[in-house]
């Protein structure tokens, strides 16, 4: 919500800017629509998107960074993911440094065109929050929560494609 | 009858041994928990020299960290753990950092670029490679940074908290409380740890 106050700041600052100049109207603008990509969440803001209740759907959520290598590695695999299966919500949870939101996060996105939904996740208090997500979790990543109205499973590993593909089946089963 | 026999002997057989096997698996996943004996072991300091906690005949216990050159979370990290350190090496409590990584996985965790990094940011503390990967899965560290506190007892290497440096891995500015220097305060004045086990973001360890 911090940044949702932000935006409207942003967004009543930049009209402002549309009446006193031109020049720089433009540039805020750009700068609006990069950050809309992404939304910064703390813990209690980012809580519901792990428990969706739509019964169609399988949800899988991914914990990653642009730092983290294996990270890097498999969000294709979550990307191919979502753009196969229609019943499939990918949400990637983004735990890159607060402070290289717009000089890291931003640009990687846009660069890798991300198809599923990006969020941050920033909120000091990991002790807590690792333990809420999964109590097998230590907070390595990469990490990924999968759930449905049957079934959650949470997987403190890396995937290759096939055994993501693997597990999602088993979600499909039941 | 005798067939019935055989088939339960069978059923018995397996089902032991299906056990046996699920044991050893969760012994290898787990390493240690808070009250476990830790082992000593010899690894190669980036000086060259072989270190153990043996060596340290002096020390009451261990601040042991398990960081690596290329996790960015790890090198976030360094001046806290510089400055742990500074402030528990003389009060009995030296760090020792290792690097659990596989070179072969990640180049840039190799015994010559763990000299460098050493060396520009000045290391007061060894910093061991853990050449072959047998330590580290021992202890159960599952990412870098991963510290383990040991106290030295009768017994052994008594390990006394094992989790996060502090509550904020990513943004030092943000901490509000600092686990390790809680414990150690807490072991030095021969109080209760209130906290012996925490979990923080790090980097997967490369195998």
């Amino acid at each position: 919500m911090r940044f949702f106050r932000l935006v409207k700041c942003s967004v009543v600052v930049s009209s402002l800017l549309i009446i006193f100049s031109c020049k720089k109207e433009v540039k805020n603008q750009v700068k609006l629509e990069e950050n809309d990509l992404i939304e910064i969440y703390n813990y209690n803001e980012l809580k519901p998107l792990l428990a969706k209740t739509d019964e169609r759907k399988i949800y899988v959520v991914n914990f990653w960074a642009t730092w983290c290598a294996p990270c890097v590695k498999e969000l294709p695999y979550f990307e191919e993911l979502q753009a196969s299966n229609e019943n499939v919500e990918v949400l990637l949870v983004s735990l890159d440094f607060p402070d290289k939101f717009e000089s890291q996060l931003i640009p990687f996105v846009k660069n890798k065109n991300l198809k599923s939904q990006v969020v941050l996740l920033d909120d000091p208090n990991e002790n807590e929050w690792i333990a809420d997500i999964d109590a097998s979790w230590q907070g390595a990543l990469p990490a990924t929560l999968i759930y449905n109205s049957a079934k959650r499973a949470f997987y403190p590993k890396s995937f290759t494609k096939e055994d993501l593909f693997k597990e999602i089946e088993k979600f499909n089963k039941i | 009858m005798k067939n019935l026999n055989i088939l339960l002997l069978a059923v018995m057989i397996f089902t032991a041994s299906s056990f046996t096997i699920q044991l050893n698996v969760i012994g290898l996943n787990e390493g240690y928990k808070v009250g476990d004996i830790a082992t000593d072991f010899s690894l190669k300091n980036i000086d060259g020299k072989m270190v153990s906690l043996a060596d340290f005949k002096e020390a009451k216990g261990f601040i042991v960290i398990f960081t690596c050159n290329t996790c960015p979370v790890s090198v976030r990290n360094e001046d806290r753990i510089l400055a742990l350190d500074k402030k528990y090496k003389n009060l009995g409590y030296p760090v020792i950092a290792i690097n659990p990584n596989n070179p072969a996985v990640q180049p840039g965790d190799s015994y010559d670029l763990m000299k460098v990094r050493a060396n520009e940011k000045k290391f007061t503390f060894p910093y061991l490679f853990d050449d072959g990967q047998k330590i580290f899965p021992q202890y159960g560290a599952t990412a870098t940074p991963h510290t383990y506190i040991l106290k030295k007892e009768k017994g052994g290497l008594r390990v006394k908290y094992i989790g996060g440096i502090d509550d904020s891995s990513r943004n030092a500015a943000n901490v509000k409380i600092k686990y390790v220097e809680d414990a150690v305060d807490a072991l030095l004045e021969n109080k209760t740890i209130k906290v012996t086990s925490t979990r923080a973001i790090g980097c997967s360890i490369k195998i």
